[in-house]
C-alpha cells in the first residue's frame, strides 16, 4: 500500500494522505479522551468514593450510581414494551406506506433529533410543573423513556426485518395465527438485536445530563420513593466539574462513568454479533 | 402525506393525552384497561393488534405533547417580550428592572460554535469515512468500527470535562485569551460530531453501486481518483445528510459547550473567536434552575427558538435523505 505511494500522481497522493491523516486524527481523539480520563482518574478511585452516604468530604458517587440504576430500570420498564410493540406493529401488521406508518416514522425521526436540553425543558414543564410531579424519579424516567423510544423502535424494527420470511411462512403453514407467529417465532429470533438496542439505550440514559437535571434533579442522595429527587452519575459528574473544588474526585468519577460506558458498548456489540452467529 | 394531516394527527393525539392525564379520572382509565383485557381474552388477535397500534401512536403523541407544551408556554412569552425585541435584542439582562430579554447573542453564539464545529469536524469526518469505506484494510476496520461507536457513546459531560481540563488550558497557552472561548467549544464540538458524520457517510459510500467504481477504474482512473471523483460524488446525498445530522448534534449539544464556552451573554463578532460566548442551549441549562415568572417563560421561549432550529435541520435532513 505504501510502497506504491511515490508512483502515484500528486493529487492521488494528497487524497491518500488526507484520508490516512483524518482517520489517525479520529483515532487520536478517542485515545486521547479515553486515555486522559482513565490515566488521571484511576489513581483517584478509592473506597471512600463508594461510601453509602454522600458527604462534602468524600464526594461519594454511590448515591448517584444507585440513582442511575433506578432511572435506567424505570425508563426501560416504560420504553421497552412500548418501543418493541410499536416496532412489531410497523413491521408485522401495518400496510407498507400507509399514512399512519409514515406519520409514525416521521415523528420517530423527529424525536431522535430533538436535543436533550429540549427534552429537559419539556419534562420540566410537563411532568414537573403541569402534572405536579416536581423533580422526581417519575419525571426523570418518563422524560428519558421518551428520549430512548426512537432508538429502541429503530433497532427492534431492524432486527424484526432481518428475520427471514420463511419463518413466517413456515409458522402460518403449520396453522399458527398472526399473534402466535409474532410472539413465539419472530420475537425470539429477533431477540439478540432487540437486546443490543436496549443495551445501547442504557448507555444513552447513563450519559444523559441535560434532560436529567431538570426532571430528576441534582441532589446527592438516593431517592426514597418514586416521587423523590436524586441524581445520576453524569449529573454528579457535571456538579463536580462545575464546583471545581474536588478535582481528584471529579477525575475519578469521569473515569468510572467512562468505564461503565465502555463496558456497555462492548456488551452491546458482543450481543449484536451473536445475531449473526 | 400532507403536512396538514400530520399537524391534525399530532394535535389530536396531544389533546387526547392531555385529557387522559387531566380530566379523565383514574376509574375511567382502569375501566378502559379492563375492557381491553376482556377483549384480549375473547379475541386475542384483535386485542393484541389494538395494543400494538396504541404503542405505535406513542411516538406521535410524544411529539405532539412536546410541541404543544413548548409552544403553548414559549410563544405567549415571546409575544409578551415582542418577537422582534426577543429575537434581535442584543441584551440579556433578566435581573434588570425592567428586565431585558434579547437572545441575539445566543443565536449568534450557537451559529459560531456550529460553524466552528463544521470547520473542524466535517473535512476530517468525510475523509475518515472514505478511508473506512475504501482504503481500510479489513483488520484495521475491525478495530476502528467499535472505536468510532465508542466515540459516539462517550457521554457529553465526559467530553465537557475533557475540554475543561485539556482543551481550555491548551487554547489559553497557545492562542491567548482565558481559554473558555468560541474556538475551544468549536474544537470540542468538532470532535463530538465526528462519529455521526463518519458512520452515516461510510454507510452512504458503501451503498454506491460498485459499477460506478469499476467503470472509473476501467477508464484508467487510479483507486484514489475513482474513489474521490466518481464514488464520493455518487454518495453526495448521504454525505450531505450526515453533515446536516452533525450540525443538528452541534446546535443541540448542551453540557459540553456549557463547560468550555465561557457563557458570557454578550454579542460577539466572528473575529472575537478567543472570547467566550453563550449558546441557546447553555442559556437554558444555566438559568432554568433558578428562574421563575417571566424569566422562566423567556427561557422556555429560548427553548422554542432552539426547537425551531432543530425542526428546520431535521426537515432538511429528511428531505436530502429521501432524495436518493
Amino acid at each position: 500500500m505504501f510502497k506504491k505511494f511515490f508512483r502515484k500522481k500528486p493529487t492521488d497522493r494528497i487524497f491518500f494522505l488526507a484520508s490516512w491523516a483524518s482517520i489517525i486524527a479520529t483515532a487520536a481523539v478517542l485515545f486521547f479522551v479515553v486515555g486522559y480520563v482513565l490515566i488521571n482518574g484511576l489513581p483517584h478511585i478509592s473506597p471512600a468514593l463508594f461510601a453509602v452516604q454522600f458527604t462534602t468530604e468524600n464526594q461519594s458517587l454511590f448515591p448517584a450510581l444507585i440513582g442511575t440504576l433506578m432511572i435506567v430500570g424505570l425508563s426501560l420498564v416504560l420504553a421497552v414494551p412500548l418501543g418493541v410493540c410499536s416496532a412489531i406493529y410497523l413491521v408485522e401488521y401495518a400496510k407498507r406506506g400507509s399514512r399512519f406508518v409514515k406519520i409514525v416514522r416521521l415523528t420517530t425521526e423527529t424525536l431522535a433529533g430533538i436535543p436533550s436540553i429540549v427534552y429537559g425543558l419539556f419534562g420540566f414543564i410537563f411532568f414537573g410543573v403541569f402534572l405536579g410531579w416536581g423533580l422526581s424519579l417519575m419525571s426523570g424516567a418518563f422524560t428519558v423513556s421518551i428520549m430512548i423510544l426512537p432508538l429502541i423502535m429503530r433497532t427492534t424494527e431492524e432486527s424484526l426485518k432481518s428475520v427471514p420470511d420463511t419463518y413466517r411462512e413456515g409458522s402460518f403453514g403449520l396453522g399458527a395465527g398472526k399473534l402466535r407467529t409474532v410472539m413465539l417465532i419472530i420475537l425470539p429470533s429477533a431477540m439478540p438485536g432487540i437486546l443490543a438496542g436496549v443495551i445501547l439505550a442504557v448507555g444513552r440514559i447513563i450519559g444523559e445530563t441535560a434532560a436529567i437535571i431538570f426532571t430528576l434533579g441534582n441532589v446527592a442522595r438516593m431517592p426514597n420513593n418514586l416521587f423523590d429527587t436524586g441524581r445520576t452519575l453524569s449529573a454528579h459528574m457535571y456538579a463536580l466539574a462545575n464546583e471545581g473544588t474536588h478535582p481528584g474526585e471529579a477525575h475519578a468519577t469521569a473515569a468510572v462513568l467512562l468505564i461503565v460506558v465502555i463496558l456497555i458498548n462492548a456488551l452491546s456489540s458482543r450481543v449484536a454479533r451473536f445475531i449473526k452467529a | 402525506m400532507g403536512k396538514r394531516a400530520l399537524i391534525a394527527v399530532t394535535a389530536f393525539s396531544a389533546i387526547v393525552w392531555i385529557i387522559l392525564f387531566w380530566i379523565v379520572p383514574l376509574p375511567v382509565i382502569i375501566l378502559t384497561v379492563i375492557a381491553w383485557i376482556v377483549l384480549l381474552i375473547f379475541n386475542k388477535e384483535l386485542g393484541a393488534k389494538i395494543l400494538f397500534i396504541a404503542s405505535a401512536s406513542a411516538a406521535v403523541i410524544a411529539v405532539g405533547l412536546i410541541c404543544v407544551f413548548l409552544f403553548a408556554q414559549g410563544i405567549p412569552a415571546m409575544l409578551d417580550i415582542g418577537v422582534l425585541n426577543f429575537l434581535t435584542g442584543t441584551d440579556w439582562r433578566p435581573t434588570w428592572n425592567p428586565p431585558l430579554y434579547g437572545i441575539l447573542p445566543m443565536i449568534a453564539g450557537s451559529l459560531y460554535v456550529t460553524a466552528g464545529a463544521i470547520l473542524f469536524g466535517v473535512p476530517v469526518g468525510i475523509f475518515a469515512a472514505v478511508f473506512m469505506a475504501k482504503f481500510c484494510p479489513r483488520r484495521i476496520h475491525k478495530v476502528l468500527k467499535p472505536a468510532i461507536n465508542l466515540l459516539a457513546g462517550i457521554p457529553s459531560v465526559v467530553y465537557g470535562y475533557f475540554g475543561m481540563v485539556v482543551l481550555v488550558p491548551f487554547v489559553r497557552e497557545n492562542f491567548g485569551g482565558n481559554g473558555n472561548s468560541i474556538l475551544t467549544a468549536s474544537m470540542l464540538l468538532g470532535m463530538m460530531i465526528l462519529p455521526t458524520i463518519i458512520t452515516i457517510s461510510e454507510h452512504a459510500i458503501r451503498a454506491v453501486p460498485p459499477e460506478i467504481y469499476d467503470g472509473a477504474v476501467a477508464l484508467g482512473a487510479s483507486h484514489e481518483s475513482a474513489t474521490f471523483k466518481a464514488v464520493l460524488p455518487a454518495a453526495k446525498s448521504g454525505v450531505t445528510a450526515s453533515v446536516i445530522l452533525g450540525i443538528g448534534r452541534a446546535v443541540g449539544e448542551t453540557m459540553a459547550v456549557r463547560m468550555v464556552a465561557g457563557n458570557q451573554a454578550v454579542m460577539r463578532m466572528p473575529h472575537e473567536f478567543l472570547s467566550g460566548t453563550r449558546t441557546l442551549t447553555s442559556n437554558v441549562v444555566i438559568e432554568l434552575g433558578y428562574a421563575y415568572g417571566d424569566h422562566r417563560a423567556a427561557l422556555i421561549a429560548t427553548g422554542v427558538v432552539l426547537f425551531a432550529f432543530i425542526l428546520l435541520i431535521n426537515t432538511m435532513f429528511m428531505r436530502i435523505r429521501g432524495r436518493k
